[in-house]
């Protein structure tokens, strides 16, 4: 078994045997990054990388080490990382070196992990498809004539070509369940506000929460212990323990009662996926579980209500990039409206002015009304589903997304991408967990199943997963040339 | 329906630029999106209260500390122009 294909559980016994060190293994990774043509990455950090690793080894050797220790991970590039290139895939920020770290990246460095580099995605993570990067697409490593799903994009396809053990994402409709699911890996949204969002660049603040994407539950559930926590720095972060969530991944599933939503299996679902996801169900009942129909009502609104509540929060948002303080600055501005407006045009690419003026519309004098608040109590009404699906039932799953992989370059236009979100967005509104986890192949590309639990059932959701991946082994294949 | 005229006004709310040539596939993209909203029209919400917050948590409050280091320098390092600690900008008032 080589080197880049072990899970992080794997690497970090290893580090521990002393069967390598973090340097030849942060190494290993960094010329399998060099080689590689998937445009996973927009700034490797090499030389940080390696600085990092060789303060692991003295930690290892000391006896100082924690799981995480040694370990290199792809960060998507949308968490601030002090004196490296925060971009946040946009080239409104191509210039902005971070001044201060995230809270995850704080927390990732006191865990002694190494950073490989900061991950491509989306601009400002507002896509599905990694196409609306001012860097260019990512190639899926199932299908290189494929995207690798978004706006995590860059995370998901270094972790299915083996760049990296692991990665860091972000979650507001779908980032990384989608892509997690596109990609073949294990991705996890946990409940909002459990993840500190200070230092993480905001697109949809009531949305927005970040998350690990790894080959295994059993690694997610590893890195979760890690980037999960309150931070008094992030006023919507949730003043709740942080339990080990490694410590029930081997509980039993017996008597586990699942919902499948009918309005997940309805028309629009390609027949491989709808066949891939049942079977996997299938699975889960071989070994005691119950399953049971349920009605979501309102998710059919979920497209409607995200792609009003996201753009009017992103338009307030991306306020601060005005080409004053940081980020892009015009040319020879011949005034201040001038600079504010041509800096922003310049810097912000088709997707994102798009969103942002459908959020200046919707939250002006006279729309409001129709729009934004009419939106937000659409979303209690979503929520609200889901509070009476969990009267009934443990876990809520169905698929991902409707389709496998697709083309790169394949949407034409807007509307037709944002439709394939209808199956992750309902989980962002209600700000419950869900997650991503490799399901089989529906003609040679992999098939997510989606798993969506209460709220707090982190560890709920991760033990599923990890009986899942006790019974199956789609989690640990790999592209052709890959392993 | 937003109109070319409607769309300048947005631009400018949105501190954008939008080329002529470019005015009416972009009101068309953002007329596609609208219509995509107008499905919410079907639904009752007379009795719903707008949802803020996903978890209704109310906005926690802190005692006024001073806790933080000046880092102005710092931070003004990576601003595009700067004079005397201040972010310098075209002239506003003559």
């Amino acid at each position: 078994m080589s080197i880049h294909t072990k899970t992080v559980a794997e690497l970090a016994q290893g580090l521990k045997n002393k069967e390598f060190s973090s340097v030849e293994l942060t190494q290993s990774y960094l010329d399998r990054i060099n080689v590689s043509d998937l445009n996973a990455f927009i700034t490797p950090t090499d030389e940080l990388a390696l600085t990092q690793a060789r303060n692991a080894d003295e930690k290892i050797a000391q006896g100082n080490a924690s799981v995480l220790t040694g370990i290199p991970y792809a960060h998507k590039d949308i968490f601030c990382t002090n004196g490296v290139k925060t971009s946040a895939g946009s080239k409104m920020l191509d210039n902005f070196i971070a001044p201060y770290d995230a809270t995850v990246t704080h927390r990732l460095n006191q865990a002694d992990s190494v950073m490989l580099g900061k991950a491509n995605m989306d601009e400002f993570a507002m896509g599905s498809s990694n196409e609306n990067s001012f860097y260019g697409a990512v190639k899926n490593p199932w299908d290189k004539n494929k995207a690798p799903g978004g706006s995590s994009g860059g995370s998901a396809a270094a972790v299915a070509g083996r760049l990296a053990p692991f990665a860091t994402g972000t979650d507001t409709g779908g980032s990384i369940r989608q892509p997690a699911s596109l990609c073949g890996i294990t991705g996890l949204k946990p409940t909002y506000g459990r993840i500190s969002r200070y230092g993480m660049i905001a697109y949809a603040s009531s949305l927005d929460q970040a998350g690990p994407m790894t080959q295994t539950a059993q690694d997610a559930a590893l890195v979760l212990n890690v980037m999960a926590g309150f931070d008094e720095k992030d006023s919507t972060s949730a003043q709740r323990e942080v339990e080990d969530y490694t410590a029930s991944l081997n509980d039993s599933i017996e008597g586990l009662t699942i919902g499948l939503p009918k309005e997940f299996f309805s028309e629009g679902l390609d027949d491989g996926v709808a066949t891939t996801v049942m079977d996997a169900v299938k699975e889960f009942e071989k070994v005691g579980a119950t399953v049971k129909e349920i009605s979501l009502p309102n998710s059919k609104f979920a497209i409607p209500t995200y792609y009003i509540v996201a753009p009017c929060e992103c338009s307030s948002n991306l306020s601060r990039m005005d080409g004053v303080r940081f980020g892009h600055r015009c040319e020879a501005p011949e005034n201040l409206e001038d600079l504010y407006c041509r800096s922003r045009t310049e810097g912000f690419g088709e997707e994102v002015r798009r969103r942002i003026m459908i959020g200046s519309y919707a939250l002006s004098a006279g729309y409001y009304d129709a729009y934004y608040l009419k939106a937000q109590k659409t979303r209690h009404l979503i929520s609200d589903d889901f509070k009476k699906a969990f009267k009934e039932v443990d876990v809520i799953m169905g698929p991902v997304s409707p389709t496998t992989a697709f083309d790169l370059g394949s949407f034409k236009d807007p509307v037709s991408m944002y439709l394939a979100d209808i199956y992750t967005l309902s989980a962002n509104l209600a700000g419950l967990p869900g997650m991503s986890i490799p399901a089989g192949f529906s003609q040679k590309l992999p098939v997510g199943l989606q798993m969506i639990g209460d709220y707090w059932s982190e560890a709920k959701l991760l033990n599923i997963a990890h009986q899942f991946q006790q019974a199956t082994d789609y989690h640990s294949q790999t592209a052709e040339g890959v392993n | 329906m937003i109109d070319n005229t409607q769309l300048k006004q947005i631009a400018t709310l949105a501190k954008l630029n939008i080329d002529d040539e470019a005015l009416d596939s972009t009101a068309q993209d953002l007329n596609n999106i609208l219509a995509l909203a107008e499905q919410l029209s079907q639904i009752d919400t007379d009795d719903i209260t707008p949802m803020a917050h996903p978890l209704h948590m109310t906005q926690r409050l802190r005692e006024d500390e001073v806790k933080e280091q000046d880092q102005s320098q710092h931070f003004q390092s990576i601003a595009p122009k700067t004079g005397k600690q201040h972010y310098l900008v075209p002239t506003v008032i003559e």
